[in-house]
């Protein structure tokens, strides 16, 4: 039986980040990856923020194939018929370092994964692991098919399904409610015509995040981002609500509506489809996070449900790759005491919980349960719509005073138990 | 664009020689009622065919678990497909 002393099992940001820190340290480290190449099975919307990782991993990412700087934000609401879009531009987005650039995840993994080799990280990728391989009621390694591959520990960071977490008994089957759908098509288009569009300079980003009539009550919205030579637009919708909408409608159907919305219609005329995506998200927030650690055994990034819907962000990438580097600096530790169980890997939980990433996933931990409401995506854009159109609208009718008509609406629509209650309930975030 | 066009513009290594999704026929047809497979599905790969039995067209799965996830009755037996296999994103 081969034996190492590190095994991680996926090559996506969580494992990749773990290796480039194990490898740094002059640790022998092998990432095992089921896809062709690290970034072939894996899907993000495509916004990094880069603050949340940059002192864990200083330098790395100053020279990393980033699409765009993003410099621009909006938001838009819909309603079947009309939208408002909020934008905010500022020159602060200008800095530099950015604050976030978008990604296409098969480019970025791949360049990550070179990063770790050229420390000493050994990259495998066509090599799936079917289960971990136990000793003396501790994990010891990895099997796949027959072969058995030995490890001081064994980093699981193979993503939001995590088998290996389960396999090893870290967590219960996943819970529809804690889980969402994205898909994603890449739409084409020329380098100028993005940067016209949406109004940037070469190299400069854009982001879009909607919400509303799009998902139908079902808790979740729609995005865009820009990168260099295309746009990435998806959705992402709870998977419990899927499954129970009446009538039931194919999250494919669904994409399709979005996509011949106006708003987004004239974004991608002209451009060419050239790939469809679909990948789980980790929903949860804190009270769905597994157990962390085990004797021999560390869970990192999705895997660990580390991912947080803030409601306009989606912030799962950063969370992976802070993840890793800690998980890879408890093995550090525990490499020193040569002791490798669960008491003294342990100390990767204490590491998360003091990380920035913990707290943002503790401060937004009622998100899931606030966001589930389906007025935030039916009832509100509505009020704001109806607002706006009265106070844009010039009828034959003389119109009121901005005043009168903000506070009518509020006093018709918005003086209600349910929205009070709402209301009540936004104080947790 | 229908289904059929937009998994057409994804890259698939075909396994020809075994599913990676298996479906308990028995429990499909003795507990389910609702079929949330028939429409959870973003490549839109479940279908009852003329026995009444479940089929899911794993050659197009984009391995996203959300059939996995949604079937309350343990019906699926579920795995990556074998290294070398699938759906390989180019842009991701
Ligand atoms: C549509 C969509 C939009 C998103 N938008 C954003 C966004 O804008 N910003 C953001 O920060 N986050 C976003 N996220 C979340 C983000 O993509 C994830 O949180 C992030 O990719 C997690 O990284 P990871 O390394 O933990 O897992 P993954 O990237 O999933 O990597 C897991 C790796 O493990 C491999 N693997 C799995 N099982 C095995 C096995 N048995 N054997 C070998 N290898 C295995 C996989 O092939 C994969 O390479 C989005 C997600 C989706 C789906
Ligand atoms: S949801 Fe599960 S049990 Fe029901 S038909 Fe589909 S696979 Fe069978
Ligand atoms: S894994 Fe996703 S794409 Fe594949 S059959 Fe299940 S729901 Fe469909």
């Amino acid at each position: 039986m081969d034996k190492v002393e590190v095994v991680i099992v996926g090559a996506g940001l969580a494992g990749l980040s773990a290796a480039y820190v194990l490898a740094d340290a002059g640790v022998e480290v092998l990432v095992v990856e089921r896809g062709d190449f690290p970034g072939s099975k894996n899907v993000s919307g495509g916004r990094l923020y880069l603050e949340p990782v940059r002192a864990y991993l200083p330098g790395l990412f100053d020279e990393a194939p980033f699409e765009r700087q993003v410099v621009k934000e909006r938001l838009t609401m819909l309603t079947s018929e009309s939208s408002v879009t909020v934008e905010l531009a500022s020159d602060r987005f200008r800095s530099s370092p950015a604050n976030s650039v978008t990604v296409l995840r098969a480019r970025f993994d791949q360049w990550l994964a070179e990063k770790a080799s050229e420390k000493g990280a050994f990259i495998i990728p066509g090599y799936k692991v079917d289960d971990v391989w136990m000793e003396e009621g501790r994990v010891a390694g990895i099997r796949s098919n027959e072969d058995i591959l030995q490890a001081d520990v064994v980093i699981a960071a193979d993503g939001v399904l995590s088998f290996i977490a389960e396999k090893a008994g870290m967590r219960e089957c996943h819970q529809p409610r804690n889980v969402a759908l994205g898909v994603k098509e890449i739409i084409e288009l020329p380098e100028k015509r993005i940067q016209d569009l949406f109004g940037l300079k070469a190299g400069e980003g854009a982001t879009q995040l909607f919400f509303g009539s799009i998902t139908e009550g079902m808790m979740g919205g729609g995005f865009l981002y820009t990168n260099q030579t295309s746009l990435s637009l998806g959705m992402v919708i709870s998977i419990h609500d899927l499954m129970q909408k009446h009538p039931t409608i194919s999250p494919h159907d669904l994409f399709e509506l979005f996509k011949k919305r106006p708003e987004i219609e004239v974004l991608i005329s002209g451009g060419h489809s050239v790939e469809y995506s679909a990948h789980d998200v980790p929903e949860g927030g804190l009270k769905s996070i597994p157990r962390l650690y085990a004797g021999g055994l560390l869970v990192a990034g999705d895997a660990a449900g580390l991912c947080l819907n803030q409601g306009i962000t989606l912030r799962g990438m950063d969370m992976a790759i802070v993840s890793g580097v800690l998980a890879g600096r408890a093995v550090l530790d525990a490499r020193q005491k040569k002791d490798y169980t669960a008491e003294s890997l342990g100390i990767y939980e204490k590491y998360l919980k003091g990380s920035s990433i913990y707290q943002d996933l503790s401060t937004f931990q009622h998100m899931p349960e606030i966001l589930s409401n389906p007025r935030l995506f039916e009832k509100y854009p509505e009020v704001a719509s109806e607002l706006l159109l009265e106070i844009f609208r010039v009828d034959a009718q003389p119109k009121q005073k901005i005043s009168r008509t903000v506070l009518r609406t509020i006093s018709r629509e918005l003086l209600k138990v349910d929205v009070l209650r709402d209301l009540w309930h936004m104080r947790k975030i | 664009m229908n289904i059929e066009a937009k998994l057409g513009l994804d890259v698939f290594q075909i396994d020809s020689e075994q599913s990676h999704i298996l479906i308990d026929q028995e429990v499909c047809q003795s507990r389910c009622t609702i079929r949330y497979c028939l429409h959870v599905c973003p490549a839109d790969l479940y279908d009852l065919n003329e026995n009444g039995e479940m089929t899911v067209d794993y050659e197009g799965c984009l391995e996203c678990g959300t059939c996995y996830v949604a079937c309350r009755e343990d019906a699926l037996e579920w795995h990556y497909p074998r290294a070398g296999y699938g759906v390989q994103y180019r842009f991701g």
